[in-house]
């Protein structure tokens, strides 16, 4: 297996883009990532677009060969393949790329993530979102995407002890993470009393607790580690990626504070990589709510099962913390348009360990990961990446 | 009439109330007087995933809960009621389906305004006492509707009873039953009208006493019995007053009417009403009771009947299902603005 | 909007709470499988359809104030994910009570109401919902 370096990374802004067409966002992040990695189109073997549901958000399926089209990628007829696994679409199509790469079949891939999700009002959005889950014996019966969650986080506060306070800790540090990032939907700090006063989404859950609808688009150029000093001044290595699965729906699992996807994937890249979590400067992680958060630096071996809530007020996750937890601010701030997600968080965890976050910079920043989330925790993807 | 007769029952009532006074307040009537004068202090209100189909449901399985038949060995299923959530396509078929008696019955619904429920009962007594069945189903369930700011919005309320008709391990024989028809225009809605119409006075005297005292008198008359010898009594109740009147006229006391008259607390249940009374009296009557019932339904007629209760009652596992007293207690008041959000008189932003 | 179909042939779920036993492990699942996600192939020719008793005790719960079209009129309403006494798990509404009512623990049984329905012309859905087992006594003494 060869190993494969990121050389060029390119990232849309993400909010209620009105004037922005889906092709115009896919199109505008690759365009931007093959510009970082100085390459031709003539170079490009292969692409990967993560994308959840255009189908549903813009009634338009076969988006592979549609970005690859707009991209002007048809000319040379280069393979364009759409990947899906709801929020992990995004992850998944890096974890496509890397793979073709890795095995020797293709040089150079760019790997996109794209979602226009504001074409929809946004009760047809969260029903969208909604079927992440089980459509048929969880949507059906009422339970929304929110409401999963909610499930999950009053679980965890019965079992764990987390507070309500605490889960508003995650929204207020992503927030202050996305207002020192210029490409963030959202670039204000907020404080707890804003989260606890926002609306009820789904007890405990609230307005401020769940990630935007956004549209928005990222991408990242992949080549063999051998020749990653031809394009790219700082190379970055995807020194792991893990993947798993789990139950579709959330009450066939044993154990719901636990999302053993995120566990398995994450022990089979740290396996990969040779790596242990001490080793960790960055990390992004899937915060659609803020109690996704608190399970992922648990589930991800940060801290100890039940003491995420925790961990997080006292800081130990901000950009000082023990391990600097979504430093885009996260899905929460910077914004989720859902089959970008997982692209944004390795061109974030890239701009770290390349050293050119800027105001949100982790000092001498080595090693990073990105945990990606499909559903209510049945596809997870974990990428460990390290400066190279 | 060869011994057929109930051999269990069940009943449901929605959890939740609207009193006289809170419509009232909303139209400007003094709804606590209007209250007084229909003799209805509270109504049951479905809640927004209620309708006819989930009460004759809810009914059904109390009523099976509360014997060890096999659903197989079910016939026939009538549901009467004038609120059958579908125009076309039964309500009886989903019941059916619910307490396991599909595929091999007959299925069908009944419409007789509020005496669809006992119209279900005659078709049954018929079928089990020809021996074409061994057991049949009668539903009599509604959600009636009243227009806002109509007099019937005091009193049309939901609700509805089962009744498993058999041969054996009957707790109630069924011993006659006396129905009286004529075409009289009280009450009607039409096809695909979301509100029903009616005659104002007319509906009283030419309609439902005129009825409900013809039926009770046919059947004095085809059973050589007189009020006394019956120690319940229960008639159609669209408010109090009617059926306390109409028990006079026919020379019933009041004690013997108590126990059947559901109507103050519950409202208007339509064809769930003498179903629902009927049930009320069977969680209390002893061995050798006897039950003189009268159904009305507008258009009009009315069904009366003659029931007497076995000495299988005293093995009759009554306590298998909620009683009446039990699926009436505590139940959730309503202010008018979520009682019209309920029943879906607020018009949506979209549809 | 789905085709009638789509709901219809789950109904003896949606109706009656049928699942299945795994008579390799004992284990009780819902809905029905081909085969039992622990044992496999093991399982093969040993699934037993089983209908739920439908009773059992909210593992955990929510208030929804944001829900899908087909909800809306019920806002705020409850979701639950309830252990039934077989052992199987299963998510669905909680209905005529107030969330303030409702624990972890609280014991709740299965009963019919209406899902959601294909607009005004359309097919109505029916299935299981779940209901307090205390509902009355303990519920509406603040009330």
């Amino acid at each position: 297996m060869r190993r494969v370096a990121v050389i060029g990374t390119g990232i849309t802004e993400f909010g209620e883009l009105w004037d922005s067409s889906f092709r115009k966002l896919g199109i505008g992040a690759g365009l931007a990532a093959v510009e970082d990695a100085k390459i031709s189109a003539e170079q490009i073997d292969a692409m990967y677009v993560g994308n959840m549901s255009a189908g549903r958000f813009i009634r338009q399926e076969h988006v592979g060969a549609l970005i690859a089209d707009y991209s002007g990628l048809v000319k040379d007829h280069v393979p364009a393949t759409r990947v899906e696994a709801a929020g992990a679409s995004g992850g998944l199509a890096l974890r496509q790329g890397f793979l073709a790469v890795a095995s020797g079949l293709h040089d150079i891939v760019v790997v996109g993530g794209a979602e226009k999700m504001t074409d929809v009002s946004d009760t047809e959005s969260s029903m969208i979102q909604s079927s992440a889950a089980d459509q048929e014996w969880e949507t059906e019966l009422g339970a929304t995407f929110a409401g999963l969650h909610a499930l999950i986080a009053t679980r965890h506060m019965h079992e764990h002890g987390t507070t309500r306070e605490q889960l508003a800790d995650v929204a207020v540090k992503n927030h202050k993470h996305g207002s020192l990032n210029p490409k963030a939907q959202f670039r204000r700090e907020i404080n707890r009393d804003v989260v606890l006063r926002s609306p009820i989404v789904a007890s405990p859950l609230r307005m401020f607790d769940c990630a935007p609808s956004s549209d928005g688009a990222a991408a990242v150029v992949l080549c063999p580690l051998e020749n990653a000093e031809k394009y790219a001044e700082v190379p970055v290595e995807i020194v792991g990626s893990g993947q798993a699965s789990d139950s579709l729906a959330l009450h066939n699992r044993k154990d719901i504070c636990t999302m053993s996807a995120t566990r398995v994937a994450s022990d089979r890249a740290f396996a990969m990589a040779g790596l242990s979590q001490d080793d960790v400067d960055v990390a992004e992680v899937h915060d659609n709510f803020t109690i996704s958060e608190v399970l992922a630096v648990e589930d991800l071996g940060f801290f100890a099962k039940g003491e995420g809530g925790k961990a997080t007020e006292d800081g130990r996750t901000s950009l000082e913390g023990d391990v600097a937890i979504n430093t885009s601010g996260g899905l929460k701030a910077r914004g989720d348009p859902i089959g970008a997600t997982g692209v944004a968080q390795a061109v974030e965890i890239v701009t770290q360990l390349r050293g050119t976050a800027e105001k949100r910079q982790v000092k001498d920043a080595d090693v990073g990961l990105a945990q990606n989330v499909g559903g209510t925790g049945a596809t997870a993807v974990v990428h460990l990446f390290r400066r190279a | 009439m060869n011994g057929v007769g109930i051999v269990s029952y069940g009943a449901y009532v929605p959890h939740f109330r609207i009193t006289p006074d809170d419509i009232g307040k909303v139209w400007g009537v003094d709804g606590k007087a209007m209250g007084k004068g229909l003799m209805i202090s509270s109504k049951s209100v479905p809640a927004p995933d209620e309708d006819t189909i989930t009460i004759s449901v809810e009914a059904a399985r109390n009523m099976m809960k509360r014997c060890d038949i096999n659903p197989k060995d079910i016939g026939a299923l009538y549901v009467g009621s004038e609120s059958h959530p579908y125009a076309v396509k039964p309500t009886g078929t989903i019941v059916a389906e619910a307490i396991e008696a599909a595929p091999d019955l007959t299925v069908a619904d009944l419409e007789f305004a509020c005496k669809a429920g006992t119209a279900a009962l005659q078709t049954c007594m018929g079928l089990v006492g020809a021996g074409m069945v061994k057991y049949a189903v009668a539903v009599g369930a509604d959600t009636s509707q009243g227009a806002p700011g109509d007099a019937l919005e005091y009193s049309a309320s939901a609700g509805g009873a089962a009744f498993l008709i058999g041969k054996e391990k009957v707790i109630a024989t069924i011993d006659n039953t006396y129905s009286y028809t004529t075409d009289t225009p009280d009450f009607w809605r039409r096809e695909g009208k979301l509100f029903p119409r009616h005659g104002g006075r007319f509906t009283g005297e030419p309609a439902y006493f005129k009825h409900v005292v013809s039926g009770g008198m046919g059947l004095f008359e085809k059973t050589g019995t007189e009020p006394k010898d019956y120690e319940y009594a229960v008639f159609h109740q669209p408010n109090g007053k009617f059926p306390t009147r109409v028990a006079r006229q026919l020379g019933f006391a009041e004690d013997q009417m108590r126990t059947g008259l559901l109507v103050p607390t519950i409202g208007n249940t339509y064809s769930g009403a003498v179903p629902l009374g009927l049930a009320a009296i069977l969680d209390e009557a002893k061995p050798g009771d006897r039950i003189f019932a009268v159904a009305y339904g507008s258009g009009a007629g009315s069904d009366a009947f003659d029931i007497r209760v076995t000495d299988e009652m005293a093995r009759f596992g009554r306590d298998l299902a909620p009683t009446m007293t039990e699926i009436m207690a505590n139940p959730k008041y309503l202010d008018y603005a979520t009682y019209a959000k309920y029943k879906g008189k607020i018009v949506k932003g979209r549809d | 909007m789905a085709t009638a179909p789509r709901f219809w042939r789950e109904n003896p779920s949606r109706y009656n709470l049928v699942g299945f036993k795994c008579n390799n492990c004992g284990n009780h699942y819902f809905p029905p499988r081909i085969i039992c996600p622990l044992c496999r192939r093991k399982s093969v020719g040993k699934i037993e359809p089983v209908r739920l008793k439908g009773t059992g005790t909210i593992f955990s719960f929510t208030e929804v104030h944001e829900g899908m079209d087909e909800q809306n009129m019920q806002r705020p309403y409850i979701v639950a994910m309830v252990e039934l006494d077989e052992g199987a798990r299963i998510t669905g509404q909680v209905i005529d009570c107030d969330a303030r009512d409702l624990s972890i623990g609280t014991e709740v049984r299965a009963t019919l109401r209406k899902l959601s329905e294909e607009g005004s012309s359309g097919v109505i859905h029916y299935g299981y919902k779940f209901i307090p087992l205390c509902n009355g006594p303990a519920a509406s003494e603040n009330e």
